[in-house]
């Protein structure tokens, strides 16, 4: 559902298509010869058109005949052609991906700008007119604020907030240095006789100046994802160009209501009036966006129980706080960053890790199409006769100002920075700052919005606008990598998240707030730390969930990211040798012992089928042949006498843990996957065997059964689980093997053994040996070393053995251990086989003599 | 100036003191006849802790001060004032300490007999190193860890999840498995984190 939210956004409307039904068919019909090289294509839409004409309209007034299929084109019109236009703009991207060479000279945001010059070309060569192109109104309520989301939802928070002073003096007062200083000194070359004669004055100059002064957060993105430079640099960047678009806007609405008022009507008041709004309208619009995320927030402590759209609520939340911001004239792009930014850190802690992933996946396709598409139709509008009326001095000059200005802006405004900053910005960096002051969309988008009733040259703009975007896109960008290697700038050092760092950045952290309050002064660290007290008292409180608040700890998290880790870590490393074999570190013994093994099992595999020839499904056969490995710890020859407990203990886990099919049809048993989770029956049981095995530990263990330190843990957990398990009594005996639940005590889950053997086998060999839960017993009770197999005969009717033997079979070395043997005698090979086609009524029977010879 | 440079004298051994933390530099960068801003405020506020007027601190000082007291490890940062044995620390001391927390200059000309400057790298990390290494046997043990742990995370952890990370922090920079984290090994472990940024402190620069 989140995804069709998602899509109904894209959906609405990205272009504007001809009127004529005639046109946009050809044009369809060229954009496919133009990327599927199909020019049959072209001549079907052709053959097409005659016949839309005759059922143009939702159904013909007069039929004569029942019409079997009609030609709607009308009916899909706009949605086909809007799906057909994304569909284009992706493959494009494909297409700039695919060359990988190319994108490693040309950073992909230009490489889709050239792409839409080809595109649009097509479209003129088909249409004489170009049909579609970008609409502000699209770009600006259906393509923008999903990037903008998405950068914000994805913004480094904590670099954000602390380098915020800098962002936000580069963002506010550069764009206004920028809007100013380009506008007058067009302006000013103007009056100079520089441009021929022009019909325009100096207040549209400036307003000219606010719209092309924003830095494009999307083009930033775009080229800066591909240089890697040091993470202050790039939230620098960054979140300037996101912050200063809004600044931009709002700058523009303001110019833009002067030239509408006229030059004469402009005194004191209403440029004071113009300032004002200029701040109601940024920090309105902020605030409405942390309204927003606290809204979003607040939401999303609740929806657990409506996970699937949990992170449609987001989206849809981000995009009205776009819109309220803009219905109440506030700048939109700062309410959504902000919405952003500040929703990030309780959403991600509200919501189910699920729809965390699922959510910055839905932000990242929905921001990365858009942003094609953005770049292609940027290509595309070009391709315009109409839009082009070249002044050579007024673009030149626009190109220089804007960049001569920038470099002055950026130089200036890091000068004051630096006297305060501790840490200072290199000149390099600063000198990339500037060079990345890439314009984009949002100028042209602001370009285009221009009255053409009020601004005569709206069109000249309009180019120059183009021009401009095209020379920072693509010339910049693409000396924007050799420029950073040349300079030598900074890269981002890729750090590993270790506990270490994590401990010791909080440790810093202490000590300096320390070190402020002792010399009694405060600094970045004591808001820090006021704001983070503030936070974990009211904020988290109200936003978070309580259980969600427990957990938000940094190192804790650090601590659960690496344990996730090492599980898959773990999971990959045990099938990539063909197993999750519990015990490592034996591998390379191991080796020559399986093959030994698959051999032999692939010697009597044949020999059985052709003998016996069971022919009622050879799928388990095959599958053991297919993996004649078996996915076992097969590490027989590393297990000397002293592991014996070990491998007793997994047998009995194994045996009491291992759903046994009541149903002998029950499917097949596969050596590579060890599915015990499919049915609800089985998990049922499971649980509810585990649930008893450890209350019986839990009792073992407080009837003192050598208390160590290992075992002293697992009698805290087992009574916190006491209330949630069974009222089960400890004396109730249960079919199988009850004598030996002592054997048990360390055995609460298959996980826990899981641990201890690993842990065993890599650090301290051995040291398993010392577990006290089963060593007594071990020499208490020897019925123990009876398999259960016998003392459950009896129950034979209610547990197909066939089934318990599969179980059991891969994990248990010491029965291994009498393979050999076993395998000689044909009752027992007959039997083996049978298990594992786990079918056979006669299984039961032969089972027990089987292991009795065993044994 | 004339007020400023008497309150310099004041200070016993002023001389040798900006030599030593490179507090001196501020002067230079001033000119000639102000004085050294930083030492002159970092002497106020000496005095102003030091409420009785016995010209050095006790850890009670230090106490008085309420945000310290908030501190999950403020004691240990106290404790890492007073030299082992005793009771009391001079302004002497008192700015040395704090000059470990001079940002990096970079610009300053590298002479090569010059010592270690007090604000260098391991100097920061050796300050940091021991306030876990409370026995100073130069290593930090399991159970060192695990109080600061316990300091530092709270009430939100339990008790087996906090050995944990403990353990798993150790194993992180442990390299030669004698589960103990040696000074070398702490500084390995930190290669990649910015400690110049991460352990400076603006005003001092």
């Amino acid at each position: 559902l989140a995804f069709s939210i998602h899509f109904a956004l894209l959906l609405a409307l990205i272009i504007v298509f001809s009127t004529s039904c005639k046109a946009v068919t050809l044009e369809v019909g060229s954009v496919e010869v133009g990327y599927n090289d199909s020019s049959k294509s072209s001549a079907t839409e052709d053959t097409s058109t005659s016949i839309n004409g005759s059922t143009d309209g939702h159904a013909p007034s007069v039929i004569s005949t029942l019409p079997i299929v009609t030609w709607k084109w009308h009916h899909i019109e706009t949605p086909y052609l809007v799906a057909l236009w994304i569909l284009t703009c992706w493959l494009c991207k494909l297409v700039c991906e695919l060359n990988h060479n190319v994108t490693s000279v040309i950073p992909e945001s230009g490489l889709l700008i050239i792409l839409g010059f080809i595109l649009g070309g097509i479209i003129w060569g088909a249409d004489k007119a170009q049909t579609f192109k970008l609409i502000p109104t699209n770009f600006f309520y259906y393509l923008l604020p999903q990037i903008i989301l998405d950068a914000s939802y994805c913004m480094p928070n904590k670099l954000f907030f602390s380098n915020l002073g800098a962002i936000l003096i580069h963002a506010i007062i550069g764009t206004c240095w920028n809007a100013a200083t380009v506008g007058t000194a067009l302006w000013a070359c103007y009056e100079g006789g520089a441009m021929g004669t022009l019909n325009i004055g100096p207040l549209q100059f400036l307003l000219f100046g606010a719209l092309i002064s924003a830095v494009d957060p999307v083009a930033v993105i775009a080229v800066f994802e591909e240089v890697h430079v040091n993470e202050v640099l790039y939230i620098l960047v960054f979140g300037e160009s996101l912050l200063n678009d809004g600044v931009t806007v709002v700058l523009y609405n303001v110019f833009d209501a002067f030239v509408s008022l006229g030059g004469l009507k402009i005194n004191a008041a209403e440029i004071v009036k113009g300032i004002v709004s200029f701040f109601v309208v940024a920090f309105g619009g902020s605030f409405l966006g942390v309204v927003f995320a606290i809204l979003i927030s607040m939401l999303t402590r609740v929806t657990k129980n409506v996970q699937v759209i949990e992170a449609g609520f987001i989206v849809v939340l981000g995009y009205l706080s776009y819109l309220t911001a803009e219905m109440l004239s506030l700048s939109a792009i700062l309410s959504i960053t902000f919405c952003g930014v500040c929703c990030q850190k309780y959403i991600n802690a509200n919501m189910d890790e699920k729809s965390v992933t699922t959510l910055r996946y839905t932000l990242k396709v929905m921001a990365n199409g858009s942003e094609t598409m953005i770049f292609v139709f940027l290509g595309v509008s070009a391709i315009d006769k109409n839009i082009w009326v070249w002044n050579t001095g007024f673009i030149l000059l626009t190109i220089f100002f804007v960049v001569v200005f920038r470099f002055i802006g950026v130089f200036f405004l890091n000068w004051v920075l630096n006297q305060s900053r501790l840490i200072p910005i290199d000149i390099t960096d600063q000198f990339v700052m500037a060079y990345g002051g890439l314009r984009g969309a949002v100028a042209y988008g602001l370009a285009a919005l221009l009255d053409e009733k009020k601004i005569p040259e709206k069109n000249l703009m309009l180019g120059t606008t183009l021009i401009v975007v095209y020379f920072t896109v693509i010339l910049q960008g693409i000396t924007m990598k050799p420029l950073v290697q040349w300079l030598k700038v900074k890269k981002a050092t890729h750090s590993d998240l270790t506990l270490n760092g994590k401990m010791n950045n909080r440790a810093f952290e202490h000590i300096l707030t320390a070190m402020e309050d002792i010399c009694g002064r405060m600094g970045d660290n004591w808001w820090t730390r006021h704001w983070s007290y503030f936070e974990d008292k009211y904020v988290c409180r109200l936003l978070m969930k309580s259980d969600a608040r427990k957990h938000k700890d940094p190192i804790f998290g650090a601590f659960h990211k690496l344990n996730l880790e090492d599980a898959t870590k773990y999971v990959i490393e045990g099938e990539r040798k063909g197993s999750l074999a519990f015990i490592r570190n034996y591998d390379s013994a191991s080796v020559d012992f399986k093959k030994k093994l698959a051999l032999e099992y692939a010697d009597f595999i044949t020999a059985d089928v052709s003998e016996y020839d069971f022919g009622i499904d050879n799928v388990p056969v095959t599958s053991v042949m297919k993996n004649p490995i078996p996915s076992v710890s097969l590490d027989i020859h590393e297990q000397d006498r002293k592991s014996m407990p070990d491998d007793l203990s997994a047998h009995h886990l194994l045996d009491q843990h291992l759903y046994k099919s009541r149903r002998n049809n029950c499917p097949t048993y596969s050596r590579s996957h060890y599915n015990t989770s499919e049915n609800p029956d089985e998990m049922q049981e499971i649980f509810q065997r585990t649930m008893r095995s450890r209350l019986e530990s839990f009792k073992s263990a407080k009837m003192g059964v050598n208390p160590a330190k290992k075992l002293s843990k697992y009698p805290k957990k087992d009574s916190a689980h006491k209330p949630n398990g069974k009222p089960a009594d400890p004396h109730r005996t249960h079919p199988y093997g009850d004598e030996d639940f002592g054997f048990s005590a360390d055995s609460a889950s298959s996980s826990e053994i899981a641990d201890h053997f690993h842990g065993r086998s890599t650090n301290t060999p051995g040291a398993g040996v010392d577990n006290p839960a089963f060593i007594p017993e071990m020499d208490i009770s020897p019925p123990m070393r009876n398999p259960p197999w016998q003392t459950e005969t009896g129950n034979k009717t209610a547990v197909a053995p066939s089934q318990r033997a599969q179980g059991r079979l891969p994990w248990m070395p010491t029965n291994l251990r009498h393979l050999a043997p076993l395998r000689m005698s044909t009752h027992s090979t007959d039997a083996f086989v049978m298990a594992d086609a786990s079918l056979d009524e006669e299984a039961p029977e032969k089972k027990p003599g089987t292991h009795h010879t065993r044994l | 100036m004339g007020s400023t440079n008497s309150t310099l004298l004041k200070i016993p051994n002023v001389e040798v003191l900006m030599q030593e933390t490179g507090l001196k530099l501020v002067a230079e960068e001033n000119c000639l006849n102000v004085s050294p801003a930083h030492i002159i405020r970092l002497h106020d506020r000496f005095k102003a802790l030091d409420k009785e007027g016995r010209g050095h601190l006790c850890p009670h000082d230090f106490g008085a001060i309420k945000e310290l007291a908030m501190n999950p490890i403020g004691d240990r940062i106290i404790g890492a004032f007073f030299s082992p044995g005793k009771e009391t620390v001079d302004f002497h001391t008192f700015v040395k300490i704090l000059a470990h927390f001079r940002p990096v200059d970079k610009d300053r000309p590298k002479e090569p007999n010059s010592p270690e400057p007090i604000n260098s790298r391991s100097n920061k990390l050796k300050f940091a190193f021991q306030l876990y290494d409370q026995d100073k046997d130069g290593k930090i043990s399991r159970d060192e860890l695990l109080q600061v742990l316990r300091a530092m995370l709270g009430m939100q952890v339990t008790d087996e999840q906090l050995e944990s990370i403990a353990d798993r922090t150790i194993q992180e920079a442990d390299l030669d498995r004698d589960d103990t984290i040696s000074f070398e090994e702490f500084r390995k472990s930190l290669e990649k984190i910015n400690i110049d940024h991460k352990m400076s402190i603006r005003f001092l620069r």
